[in-house]
Protein backbone atom coordinates (compact mmCIF):
# COMPACT_ATOMS: atom_id res chain seq x y z
CA UNK A 1 0.00 0.00 0.00
CA UNK A 2 1.12 3.31 -0.92
CA UNK A 3 1.28 5.90 1.28
CA UNK A 4 -0.49 8.50 0.01
CA UNK A 5 -3.55 5.82 -0.93
CA UNK A 6 -3.48 5.22 2.67
CA UNK A 7 -3.35 8.86 3.84
CA UNK A 8 -6.42 9.06 2.01
CA UNK A 9 -8.35 6.80 3.29
CA UNK A 10 -7.56 7.94 6.82
CA UNK A 11 -11.01 8.94 8.10
CA UNK A 12 -13.09 5.78 6.64
CA UNK A 13 -10.09 3.76 8.33
CA UNK A 14 -9.95 5.01 11.58
CA UNK A 15 -13.79 6.27 11.89
CA UNK A 16 -15.32 4.42 9.43
CA UNK A 17 -17.09 7.16 8.05
CA UNK A 18 -19.34 6.71 5.30
CA UNK A 19 -22.11 8.40 3.62
CA UNK A 20 -26.63 8.29 3.95
CA UNK A 21 -28.40 9.42 1.20
CA UNK A 22 -31.41 11.50 3.25
CA UNK A 23 -33.67 11.19 0.54
CA UNK A 24 -34.18 7.12 0.48
CA UNK A 25 -31.43 6.44 3.91
CA UNK A 26 -29.83 4.29 2.13
CA UNK A 27 -26.30 4.10 4.31
CA UNK A 28 -23.20 3.91 2.06
CA UNK A 29 -19.41 1.96 3.30
CA UNK A 30 -17.19 2.77 1.77
CA UNK A 31 -18.84 6.18 1.26
CA UNK A 32 -20.59 6.83 -2.15
CA UNK A 33 -21.07 10.76 -3.42
CA UNK A 34 -24.39 9.69 -5.84
CA UNK A 35 -27.06 7.99 -4.52
CA UNK A 36 -27.16 5.01 -6.79
CA UNK A 37 -31.18 4.63 -5.98
CA UNK A 38 -32.07 8.64 -6.11
CA UNK A 39 -29.14 9.98 -8.79
CA UNK A 40 -30.32 13.24 -9.35
CA UNK A 41 -32.77 13.36 -6.43
CA UNK A 42 -30.38 11.79 -3.82
CA UNK A 43 -29.42 13.98 -0.98
CA UNK A 44 -25.95 12.38 0.26
CA UNK A 45 -24.25 13.28 3.94
CA UNK A 46 -21.48 12.08 5.86
CA UNK A 47 -22.31 9.21 8.15
CA UNK A 48 -19.99 7.77 10.96
CA UNK A 49 -21.01 4.40 11.29
CA UNK A 50 -20.80 3.10 14.97
CA UNK A 51 -19.09 -0.21 13.67
CA UNK A 52 -21.76 -2.66 16.02
CA UNK A 53 -22.60 -5.77 13.52
CA UNK A 54 -22.48 -9.50 12.86
CA UNK A 55 -20.02 -11.33 11.07
CA UNK A 56 -21.93 -12.95 8.16
CA UNK A 57 -18.15 -15.16 7.08
CA UNK A 58 -14.99 -15.51 7.66
CA UNK A 59 -11.83 -16.92 6.77
CA UNK A 60 -8.42 -17.72 8.46
CA UNK A 61 -5.68 -16.00 6.85
CA UNK A 62 -2.51 -18.15 7.18
CA UNK A 63 -0.40 -16.02 4.45
CA UNK A 64 -0.21 -12.52 4.55
CA UNK A 65 1.42 -9.83 2.45
CA UNK A 66 4.66 -8.15 4.24
CA UNK A 67 4.16 -5.95 7.35
CA UNK A 68 0.88 -7.46 7.82
CA UNK A 69 1.65 -11.49 8.87
CA UNK A 70 2.63 -10.34 12.62
CA UNK A 71 -0.78 -12.02 13.27
CA UNK A 72 -1.15 -14.80 11.21
CA UNK A 73 -2.77 -17.30 11.09
CA UNK A 74 -6.16 -14.39 12.53
CA UNK A 75 -9.78 -14.55 11.45
CA UNK A 76 -11.10 -12.21 8.33
CA UNK A 77 -14.75 -11.28 7.99
CA UNK A 78 -16.78 -10.15 6.45
CA UNK A 79 -18.79 -7.65 8.63
CA UNK A 80 -22.42 -6.38 8.14
CA UNK A 81 -23.13 -3.13 10.24
CA UNK A 82 -26.36 -2.38 11.53
CA UNK A 83 -27.03 -0.08 9.58
CA UNK A 84 -26.45 -2.34 6.73
CA UNK A 85 -23.48 -2.23 4.72
CA UNK A 86 -21.18 -4.97 4.44
CA UNK A 87 -17.30 -4.54 4.79
CA UNK A 88 -14.34 -6.38 5.01
CA UNK A 89 -12.60 -6.55 8.50
CA UNK A 90 -9.95 -8.40 10.88
CA UNK A 91 -11.78 -9.90 13.60
CA UNK A 92 -9.44 -9.55 17.18
CA UNK A 93 -9.91 -12.96 18.70
CA UNK A 94 -9.18 -17.02 18.39
CA UNK A 95 -9.17 -18.47 15.40
CA UNK A 96 -11.55 -21.31 17.15
CA UNK A 97 -13.81 -18.57 18.60
CA UNK A 98 -15.20 -16.47 15.77
CA UNK A 99 -18.50 -18.23 14.18
CA UNK A 100 -21.15 -17.02 11.31
CA UNK A 101 -23.58 -14.38 13.77
CA UNK A 102 -21.23 -13.26 15.88
CA UNK A 103 -21.89 -9.69 17.22
CA UNK A 104 -18.73 -7.55 17.12
CA UNK A 105 -17.48 -4.12 17.82
CA UNK A 106 -14.99 -1.86 17.02
CA UNK A 107 -11.67 -1.13 18.21
CA UNK A 108 -8.54 1.21 16.99
CA UNK A 109 -5.89 -1.00 15.96
CA UNK A 110 -2.21 -1.32 13.95
CA UNK A 111 -3.50 -2.93 10.66
CA UNK A 112 0.44 -3.51 9.50
CA UNK A 113 3.67 -1.65 9.15
CA UNK A 114 5.59 -1.07 6.18
CA UNK A 115 9.19 -2.53 7.41
CA UNK A 116 10.89 -1.51 11.17
CA UNK A 117 11.28 2.16 8.80
CA UNK A 118 8.38 3.05 7.30
CA UNK A 119 4.97 3.99 8.02
CA UNK A 120 2.70 2.21 10.31
CA UNK A 121 -0.91 1.60 9.32
CA UNK A 122 -3.94 2.12 11.82
CA UNK A 123 -7.31 1.72 11.54
CA UNK A 124 -10.44 -0.42 12.61
CA UNK A 125 -11.05 -4.13 13.44
CA UNK A 126 -13.69 -5.59 15.31
CA UNK A 127 -13.45 -7.29 18.38
CA UNK A 128 -16.46 -9.88 19.86
CA UNK A 129 -19.20 -7.27 21.30
CA UNK B 1 -10.60 30.67 38.19
CA UNK B 2 -11.92 27.17 38.63
CA UNK B 3 -10.47 24.05 36.52
CA UNK B 4 -10.62 20.47 36.99
CA UNK B 5 -11.50 17.30 34.93
CA UNK B 6 -14.83 16.85 32.74
CA UNK B 7 -14.41 13.16 31.97
CA UNK B 8 -11.22 10.38 32.30
CA UNK B 9 -11.08 7.30 31.09
CA UNK B 10 -8.75 4.04 30.59
CA UNK B 11 -7.14 1.35 28.49
CA UNK B 12 -5.96 -1.72 29.75
CA UNK B 13 -5.06 -4.68 27.20
CA UNK B 14 -6.85 -7.61 28.08
CA UNK B 15 -3.42 -10.19 28.07
CA UNK B 16 -1.76 -11.06 31.47
CA UNK B 17 1.35 -12.70 32.25
CA UNK B 18 1.96 -13.90 35.69
CA UNK B 19 5.25 -12.66 37.97
CA UNK B 20 5.88 -16.06 38.82
CA UNK B 21 5.89 -17.44 35.02
CA UNK B 22 8.67 -14.79 34.29
CA UNK B 23 10.74 -16.02 37.30
CA UNK B 24 10.06 -19.47 36.46
CA UNK B 25 11.81 -19.05 32.97
CA UNK B 26 15.00 -17.02 34.50
CA UNK B 27 15.17 -19.28 37.33
CA UNK B 28 14.54 -16.75 39.99
CA UNK B 29 12.69 -17.36 43.07
CA UNK B 30 8.98 -16.77 42.52
CA UNK B 31 8.14 -16.35 46.15
CA UNK B 32 11.31 -13.26 46.68
CA UNK B 33 10.09 -11.85 43.23
CA UNK B 34 6.73 -11.69 43.98
CA UNK B 35 6.95 -10.71 47.48
CA UNK B 36 9.76 -8.30 47.41
CA UNK B 37 7.88 -6.42 44.33
CA UNK B 38 4.26 -6.95 45.14
CA UNK B 39 3.14 -7.59 41.46
CA UNK B 40 1.16 -10.54 40.67
CA UNK B 41 0.68 -10.20 37.12
CA UNK B 42 1.14 -7.35 34.55
CA UNK B 43 -1.24 -6.25 31.56
CA UNK B 44 0.60 -7.41 28.16
CA UNK B 45 -0.35 -5.64 24.85
CA UNK B 46 -1.85 -7.57 21.62
CA UNK B 47 0.61 -7.93 18.63
CA UNK B 48 -1.29 -5.39 17.14
CA UNK B 49 -1.15 -2.88 20.24
CA UNK B 50 1.21 -0.16 20.51
CA UNK B 51 1.26 3.04 22.27
CA UNK B 52 -0.75 4.86 20.16
CA UNK B 53 -3.82 2.53 19.66
CA UNK B 54 -3.54 2.24 23.26
CA UNK B 55 -4.08 6.46 23.80
CA UNK B 56 -6.74 6.47 21.68
CA UNK B 57 -8.47 3.65 23.22
CA UNK B 58 -8.59 5.70 26.32
CA UNK B 59 -9.94 9.07 24.83
CA UNK B 60 -12.25 7.67 22.91
CA UNK B 61 -13.24 6.25 26.48
CA UNK B 62 -13.17 9.63 27.86
CA UNK B 63 -15.23 11.29 25.83
CA UNK B 64 -18.13 9.04 25.87
CA UNK B 65 -17.93 9.02 29.00
CA UNK B 66 -18.53 12.21 28.98
CA UNK B 67 -20.24 12.72 26.37
CA UNK B 68 -18.08 15.14 24.90
CA UNK B 69 -18.07 16.43 21.19
CA UNK B 70 -14.18 15.99 20.13
CA UNK B 71 -14.35 19.43 18.21
CA UNK B 72 -14.41 21.10 21.21
CA UNK B 73 -10.99 19.65 22.06
CA UNK B 74 -7.99 22.18 21.57
CA UNK B 75 -5.01 20.82 22.57
CA UNK B 76 -3.91 17.34 22.88
CA UNK B 77 -0.45 16.53 24.68
CA UNK B 78 0.56 12.47 24.45
CA UNK B 79 3.05 11.23 27.09
CA UNK B 80 4.93 8.41 27.09
CA UNK B 81 8.02 6.77 26.91
CA UNK B 82 7.38 4.28 23.74
CA UNK B 83 6.08 6.38 21.41
CA UNK B 84 5.49 4.29 18.29
CA UNK B 85 7.69 6.75 16.11
CA UNK B 86 10.73 8.46 16.83
CA UNK B 87 9.78 11.46 14.68
CA UNK B 88 6.20 11.60 14.07
CA UNK B 89 3.66 12.71 17.19
CA UNK B 90 1.50 9.98 18.42
CA UNK B 91 -0.93 12.96 19.14
CA UNK B 92 -1.46 13.44 15.58
CA UNK B 93 -3.14 9.78 15.25
CA UNK B 94 -5.45 10.55 18.27
CA UNK B 95 -6.80 13.49 17.34
CA UNK B 96 -7.81 12.12 14.10
CA UNK B 97 -9.47 8.79 15.30
CA UNK B 98 -11.39 10.81 17.81
CA UNK B 99 -12.70 13.21 15.66
CA UNK B 100 -10.82 16.57 17.29
CA UNK B 101 -8.34 17.59 13.67
CA UNK B 102 -8.06 19.47 12.36
CA UNK B 103 -8.37 22.96 14.50
CA UNK B 104 -6.22 21.97 17.29
CA UNK B 105 -2.59 22.19 18.80
CA UNK B 106 -1.01 18.74 19.10
CA UNK B 107 2.59 17.62 21.18
CA UNK B 108 4.23 14.65 22.57
CA UNK B 109 5.33 15.01 26.08
CA UNK B 110 8.14 12.82 27.34
CA UNK B 111 9.51 12.71 30.69
CA UNK B 112 9.38 8.80 31.61
CA UNK B 113 6.38 8.21 33.94
CA UNK B 114 5.34 11.11 34.52
CA UNK B 115 4.75 12.85 31.05
CA UNK B 116 0.89 12.16 31.43
CA UNK B 117 0.52 14.72 34.57
CA UNK B 118 2.70 17.24 32.59
CA UNK B 119 0.11 17.26 29.88
CA UNK B 120 -2.45 17.66 32.51
CA UNK B 121 -0.55 20.76 34.02
CA UNK B 122 -0.47 22.24 30.12
CA UNK B 123 -4.04 21.75 29.77
CA UNK B 124 -5.12 23.13 32.92
CA UNK B 125 -2.74 27.05 31.70
CA UNK B 126 -4.45 26.64 28.45
CA UNK B 127 -7.82 26.10 29.70
CA UNK B 128 -7.22 28.41 32.72
CA UNK B 129 -6.39 31.34 29.97
CA UNK B 130 -9.30 30.87 27.67
CA UNK B 131 -7.30 30.03 25.35
CA UNK B 132 -9.20 26.83 25.12
CA UNK B 133 -12.46 25.24 25.50
CA UNK B 134 -11.08 21.73 26.22
CA UNK B 135 -7.91 19.98 26.54
CA UNK B 136 -7.08 15.87 26.13
CA UNK B 137 -4.01 14.87 28.32
CA UNK B 138 -3.01 10.93 28.00
CA UNK B 139 -0.61 8.67 29.78
CA UNK B 140 -0.11 5.56 27.83
CA UNK B 141 3.48 3.29 27.46
CA UNK B 142 4.06 -0.08 26.08
CA UNK B 143 6.89 -0.20 28.53
CA UNK B 144 9.95 -2.51 27.80
CA UNK B 145 12.34 -4.44 30.32
CA UNK B 146 14.85 -6.04 28.86
CA UNK B 147 14.92 -9.99 29.06
CA UNK B 148 15.86 -10.83 32.45
CA UNK B 149 16.25 -7.60 33.79
CA UNK B 150 14.35 -6.74 37.05
CA UNK B 151 12.27 -4.47 34.99
CA UNK B 152 10.96 -7.14 32.39
CA UNK B 153 8.91 -8.40 36.05
CA UNK B 154 7.01 -5.13 35.94
CA UNK B 155 6.77 -3.36 32.39
CA UNK B 156 3.28 -3.51 31.41
CA UNK B 157 0.85 -1.68 28.87
CA UNK B 158 -2.22 0.58 29.33
CA UNK B 159 -3.35 4.06 29.10
CA UNK B 160 -5.33 6.85 30.74
CA UNK B 161 -7.18 10.29 29.41
CA UNK B 162 -8.32 13.29 31.52
CA UNK B 163 -10.36 15.36 29.52
CA UNK B 164 -9.57 19.14 31.22
CA UNK B 165 -12.01 22.15 31.57
CA UNK B 166 -13.06 25.06 33.49
CA UNK B 167 -16.71 25.65 33.21
CA UNK B 168 -18.18 24.89 36.93
CA UNK B 169 -20.89 23.19 35.59
CA UNK B 170 -19.04 20.52 33.58
CA UNK B 171 -16.68 19.69 35.93
CA UNK B 172 -16.71 15.86 37.96
CA UNK B 173 -13.55 17.17 39.72
CA UNK B 174 -12.14 20.43 40.59
CA UNK B 175 -8.55 20.76 40.54
CA UNK B 176 -7.56 22.41 43.88
CA UNK B 177 -4.23 22.72 43.02
CA UNK B 178 -0.56 21.54 41.86
CA UNK B 179 2.94 21.82 42.74
CA UNK B 180 6.13 20.55 40.43
CA UNK B 181 9.69 19.58 41.74
CA UNK B 182 12.64 18.54 39.52
CA UNK B 183 16.21 17.74 39.01
CA UNK B 184 18.55 16.48 37.19
CA UNK B 185 19.06 13.22 38.61
CA UNK B 186 20.16 10.10 36.51
CA UNK B 187 18.21 7.50 38.00
CA UNK B 188 16.34 5.76 34.75
CA UNK B 189 17.17 6.53 31.19
CA UNK B 190 17.60 5.10 27.66
CA UNK B 191 19.28 6.53 24.55
CA UNK B 192 18.14 7.25 21.00
CA UNK B 193 18.14 3.88 19.11
CA UNK B 194 18.48 1.91 22.30
CA UNK B 195 15.86 -0.89 22.53
CA UNK B 196 16.00 -1.18 26.28
CA UNK B 197 16.25 1.94 28.92
CA UNK B 198 19.07 1.54 31.79
CA UNK B 199 18.49 2.23 35.08
CA UNK B 200 21.01 2.98 38.31
CA UNK B 201 19.76 0.04 40.50
CA UNK B 202 19.52 0.93 43.63
CA UNK B 203 20.31 4.56 43.01
CA UNK B 204 16.49 4.22 41.55
CA UNK B 205 15.09 4.37 45.77
CA UNK B 206 15.82 7.07 47.46
CA UNK B 207 17.33 10.19 45.80
CA UNK B 208 14.68 9.33 42.77
CA UNK B 209 11.27 8.28 43.57
CA UNK B 210 11.13 9.01 47.33
CA UNK B 211 13.26 12.59 47.50
CA UNK B 212 11.03 13.94 44.46
CA UNK B 213 7.44 12.62 45.08
CA UNK B 214 7.91 13.78 49.13
CA UNK B 215 9.10 17.04 48.05
CA UNK B 216 5.99 17.70 45.63
CA UNK B 217 3.30 16.34 47.89
CA UNK B 218 4.98 18.36 50.94
CA UNK B 219 5.13 21.41 48.60
CA UNK B 220 1.42 21.17 47.71
CA UNK B 221 0.25 20.36 51.09
CA UNK B 222 1.87 23.54 52.56
CA UNK B 223 0.67 25.67 49.51
CA UNK B 224 -2.90 24.29 49.70
CA UNK B 225 -2.49 24.42 53.98
CA UNK B 226 -4.11 20.82 54.01
CA UNK B 227 -2.56 17.45 55.64
CA UNK B 228 -3.34 13.54 54.55
CA UNK B 229 -5.94 13.79 57.15
CA UNK B 230 -7.37 15.85 54.83
CA UNK B 231 -7.99 13.56 51.88
CA UNK B 232 -9.94 10.43 51.41
CA UNK B 233 -7.90 9.12 49.05
CA UNK B 234 -4.40 9.42 47.59
CA UNK B 235 -2.39 7.64 44.42
CA UNK B 236 1.17 7.54 44.00
CA UNK B 237 3.60 6.56 41.23
CA UNK B 238 3.33 2.97 41.32
CA UNK B 239 6.54 1.42 39.77
CA UNK B 240 5.73 -2.19 41.86
CA UNK B 241 3.59 -2.37 45.04
CA UNK B 242 6.23 -1.32 48.31
CA UNK B 243 7.56 1.79 46.50
CA UNK B 244 4.01 3.55 46.88
CA UNK B 245 2.73 2.12 49.91
CA UNK B 246 6.56 3.41 51.42
CA UNK B 247 6.42 6.83 50.43
CA UNK B 248 2.16 7.07 51.11
CA UNK B 249 3.18 6.25 54.83
CA UNK B 250 6.23 8.29 55.36
CA UNK B 251 4.34 11.32 53.90
CA UNK B 252 1.01 10.30 56.69
CA UNK B 253 -1.14 8.53 54.80
CA UNK B 254 -2.94 5.31 55.65
CA UNK B 255 -3.21 2.16 53.57
CA UNK B 256 -7.29 2.71 53.29
CA UNK B 257 -6.04 5.89 51.82
CA UNK B 258 -4.29 4.41 49.60
CA UNK B 259 -5.52 0.95 48.66
CA UNK B 260 -8.49 1.81 46.04
CA UNK B 261 -5.38 3.47 43.82
CA UNK B 262 -3.17 0.16 43.84
CA UNK B 263 -3.78 -0.92 40.48
CA UNK B 264 0.31 -2.16 39.75
CA UNK B 265 -0.51 -5.51 41.34
CA UNK B 266 -2.79 -6.59 38.91
CA UNK B 267 -1.72 -4.65 35.92
CA UNK B 268 2.01 -4.32 36.52
CA UNK B 269 3.67 -0.35 36.06
CA UNK B 270 2.13 0.78 32.78
CA UNK B 271 4.64 3.77 33.45
CA UNK B 272 3.52 7.03 32.56
CA UNK B 273 -0.44 5.56 32.52
CA UNK B 274 0.52 4.53 35.95
CA UNK B 275 -0.49 6.96 38.88
CA UNK B 276 -3.47 8.36 36.19
CA UNK B 277 -5.08 4.97 35.93
CA UNK B 278 -5.00 4.79 39.88
CA UNK B 279 -6.45 8.14 39.81
CA UNK B 280 -9.26 6.58 37.72
CA UNK B 281 -9.80 3.39 39.89
CA UNK B 282 -10.38 6.31 42.50
CA UNK B 283 -12.93 8.33 40.59
CA UNK B 284 -14.32 5.19 39.69
CA UNK B 285 -15.72 5.01 43.17
CA UNK B 286 -15.20 8.56 44.95
CA UNK B 287 -18.62 10.82 45.74
CA UNK B 288 -19.42 14.13 45.66
CA UNK B 289 -17.04 16.16 48.31
CA UNK B 290 -14.74 13.66 48.52
CA UNK B 291 -11.22 15.15 47.78
CA UNK B 292 -8.20 13.15 46.08
CA UNK B 293 -4.82 13.94 46.62
CA UNK B 294 -2.36 12.45 43.50
CA UNK B 295 1.64 12.37 42.65
CA UNK B 296 3.67 10.92 39.80
CA UNK B 297 7.17 10.53 39.76
CA UNK B 298 9.34 10.05 36.23
CA UNK B 299 12.46 9.63 36.32
CA UNK B 300 15.18 11.97 35.50
CA UNK B 301 13.99 13.40 37.77
CA UNK B 302 10.72 15.49 38.92
CA UNK B 303 6.87 14.85 40.60
CA UNK B 304 3.86 16.47 39.77
CA UNK B 305 1.49 17.01 43.00
CA UNK B 306 -2.62 17.41 42.31
CA UNK B 307 -5.26 17.60 44.53
CA UNK B 308 -9.06 16.67 43.70
CA UNK B 309 -12.43 17.62 44.97
CA UNK B 310 -15.29 15.35 43.48
CA UNK B 311 -17.98 16.83 42.48
CA UNK B 312 -21.97 15.81 42.37
CA UNK B 313 -21.42 15.51 38.56
CA UNK B 314 -19.47 12.80 38.44
CA UNK B 315 -21.57 10.14 39.30
CA UNK B 316 -23.96 11.08 36.01
CA UNK B 317 -21.25 9.99 33.97
CA UNK B 318 -19.23 7.18 35.64
CA UNK B 319 -20.99 4.31 33.66
CA UNK B 320 -20.72 5.60 30.57
CA UNK B 321 -16.97 3.91 30.00
CA UNK B 322 -15.65 0.58 31.20
CA UNK B 323 -14.64 1.13 35.29
CA UNK B 324 -11.23 -0.16 36.06
CA UNK B 325 -12.40 -2.60 38.03
CA UNK B 326 -14.01 -3.83 34.81
CA UNK B 327 -11.20 -3.95 32.50
CA UNK B 328 -9.50 -5.93 35.46
CA UNK B 329 -12.11 -8.90 34.84
CA UNK B 330 -11.57 -8.77 31.40
CA UNK B 331 -8.44 -11.01 31.30
CA UNK B 332 -6.36 -13.79 29.07
CA UNK B 333 -3.79 -15.65 30.61
CA UNK B 334 -0.62 -15.75 28.24
CA UNK B 335 2.81 -18.40 28.61
CA UNK B 336 6.16 -16.64 28.50
CA UNK B 337 6.50 -18.10 24.97
CA UNK B 338 3.75 -15.65 23.80
CA UNK B 339 4.93 -12.49 25.97
CA UNK B 340 7.96 -12.88 24.00
CA UNK B 341 6.37 -12.97 20.60
CA UNK B 342 4.16 -9.96 21.69
CA UNK B 343 7.03 -8.10 22.90
CA UNK B 344 9.05 -8.91 20.10
CA UNK B 345 11.47 -9.95 21.89
CA UNK B 346 11.92 -12.97 19.66
CA UNK B 347 12.30 -11.81 16.35
CA UNK B 348 10.12 -14.31 14.19
ZN1 LIG C 1 -31.03 7.66 -2.10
Amino acid sequence: MSVPRFWRHISSRYNLIGTRCNTCGEYYFPPRTMCPNCRRDGSIEEYQFKGYGEVVTYTIIHTASEGFDMQTPYPLAIIQLDEDPRMTGQVVCDNDEIAIGMRVKPIFRKLGEDGAAGIIYYGTKFIPA
Amino acid sequence: MTVGIVSYGAYIPRYRIKVSEIAKVWGADVQSITGGLRVQEKSVPDLDEDTATIAVESARNAINRGGIDPSRIGAIYTGSESHPYAVKPTGTIVADAIGAAPNLTVADFEFACKAGTAGIQTCMGLVESGRIDLGLAIGADVAQGAPGDALEYTAAAGGAAYIIGRDPDQLVAEIEGTFSFTTDTPDFWRREGMPYPEHGGRFTGEPAYFKHITSAARGLLTELNTTPADYDYAVFHQPNGKFPRRVAASLGFTSEQIDPGIVVTTFGNTYSASCMIGLAAILDIAAAGDRIFMTSFGSGAGSDAFSFRVTDRLDGIRSGAPSISDLLAEKEYVDYATYARHKGKIRL
